[in-house]
């Protein structure tokens, strides 16, 4: 099933999707990856706010390449999720309500899906190229000097994604393999 | 004896890691639509068919093939009748990955100190690996290599009793375990034999092996055939989802060893299998 999803990507929004499904999201959605979650999280332990509203956000665990000229994003693939697995609990906690990345998470990550109805998305690995295209701006929020792994506003249009974990924690990296196993039988 | 001179190791590096970050082997390509086409299960059959679309995309429109533009990995096979001109091989490659990487608007990934990690903001350096050769003639092999493939390869010190049932277990559970971490499908490049060092060199070697040639050696063949079958038959699938395509094929390479020993080490590479080579 294909699903098209606009944001904001509130809580009551992404409620109804479930593991497998596949989802074209569009709006605004927020870039980090291992060295702006540590900082976010550094920020939050401070007492400090985080650069951007987190409420109803999706991040996507992404470090592109250079923009061409003329272009608003380079090749934008997703990077490994459970590298941000120490951090992804606390931000959810202030509202964060979506995660885009590949690879499984742990299980303290799944149960913070699961307690704030949150939902962790998967992207194809290695499709930088595919995934490029779906994105139509792009701007720096903050930590500009971390180079790629800046954090970044997109705006994306259609962007192909697939219900990893869904807010009740149905881990697809669980469930996909056994499935497809069963099937064959 | 012939000179060449080091610039032109500089430009061949330029040119292969614009090139190989665009542009897939034609191997790879082939086998990706051969097991999309044999996919029967269709939530992988899809992300197959997205991949070759991604292939198609990064060609047409001048986008990387994957963001993670690697760690330059650069071969020398060097013969021992040249003799390399105008300054320091080593600098030579990384002016190279230093071009390559601005001219192409490829990715920074590379950090100067393990630790304490601060970009080097132009890629370099570059992981090089020399070897001497017969001959006049200098081969320059470049391998950009992602790390979420890297990051699931593994290295083990199997005892001679464990021989050829230790050695394809310890394979076929690196690749399961890695589940969709590393991409998949994923080419698994094996290296057996040698020592600790050299067998990690031989599976990151057997990486350059082009897909559709089977092992030269045909009980190595065989085993590479058996593992390919057992490790899609494990239904990690594309990225981990589900399906018959975990890896698109097994490479191994070998080398005589100690009588106590029996090194096994896995390279893992993804989808994104990219090497390109020029001969000066
Ligand atoms: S493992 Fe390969 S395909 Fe995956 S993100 Fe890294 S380079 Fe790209």
């Amino acid at each position: 099933m294909t699903v098209k999803i606009t944001g904001p990507f509130t809580k009551e929004k992404l409620a109804f999707l479930r593991t497998g499904d596949d989802v074209l999201l569009s709006g605004e959605i927020y870039t980090a990856r291992d060295a702006a979650h540590k900082r976010m999280t550094e920020m939050l332990k401070r007492g400090e706010a985080l650069p951007f509203d987190i409420k109803n956000a999706i991040i996507y665990y992404v470090g592109p390449t250079p923009a061409k000229p003329g272009r608003p994003m380079g090749s934008a693939g997703p990077t490994t999720s459970y590298r941000m697995d120490p951090y992804a609990p606390m931000l959810m906690e202030e509202g964060q309500t979506g995660m885009i990345g590949k690879g499984p998470r742990s299980e303290e990550v799944i149960e913070a899906i699961k307690k704030n109805k949150a939902v962790y998305f998967a992207a194809i690995g290695g499709a930088g190229a595919l995934m490029s295209k779906k994105i139509i701006r792009s701007e720096t929020v903050a930590f500009d000097d971390l180079g790629t792994e800046a954090l970044r506003r997109l705006t994306v249009r259609d962007m192909p994604v697939k219900v990893a974990v869904d807010s009740f924690g149905n881990d697809i990296y669980k469930t996909g393999r056994k499935k497809y196993l069963e099937e064959q039988k | 004896m012939r000179n060449i001179f080091v610039n032109k190791i500089t430009d061949a590096v330029a040119s292969l890691a614009r090139e190989t970050n665009y542009y897939l082997g034609e191997d790879v390509c082939k086998r990706i639509s051969q097991c999309r086409e044999a996919e029967d299960w269709p939530p992988a059959k899809d992300i197959l068919a997205k991949i070759e679309e991604n292939i198609k995309t990064a060609g047409e429109d001048g986008i990387p093939l994957c963001q993670d533009s690697g760690l330059a990995c650069v071969f020398l096979e060097i013969g021992q009748d040249v003799h390399l001109i105008g300054g320091s091989i080593e600098d030579a490659v990384n002016e190279g990955v230093r071009k390559g990487y601005a001219e192409g608007y490829l990715r920074n990934s590379v950090v100067s100190d393990p630790l304490r990690r601060s970009n080097t903001n132009d890629n370099t350096p570059a992981a090089i690996t020399y070897d001497i050769v017969p001959g006049e003639r200098v081969k320059v092999i470049f391998a950009p290599k992602g790390f979420g493939a890297e990051n699931m390869s593994r290295i083990a010190m199997l005892a001679p009793f464990e021989g050829e049932q230790g050695v394809k277990d310890f394979v076929a559970t690196t690749v399961f375990e890695a589940g969709g971490n590393p991409c998949p499908p994923v080419v698994v490049g094996v290296g057996i034999g040698g020592t600790f060092d050299k067998v990690t060199l031989l599976a990151k070697k057997a990486l350059l092996q082009p897909l559709d040639l089977p092992n030269m050696d045909p009980y190595y063949a065989e085993m590479e055939e058996e593992l390919l079958k057992r490790i899609n038959g494990a239904g990690t699938g594309p990225q981990g989802f589900g399906g018959k395509t975990t890896a698109l094929a097994v490479k191994i390479l070998t080398a005589p060893t100690h009588i106590a020993g029996l090194p096994v080490a896995v390279n893992l590479n993804c989808h994104v299998a990219r090497h390109g080579e020029i001969v000066l």
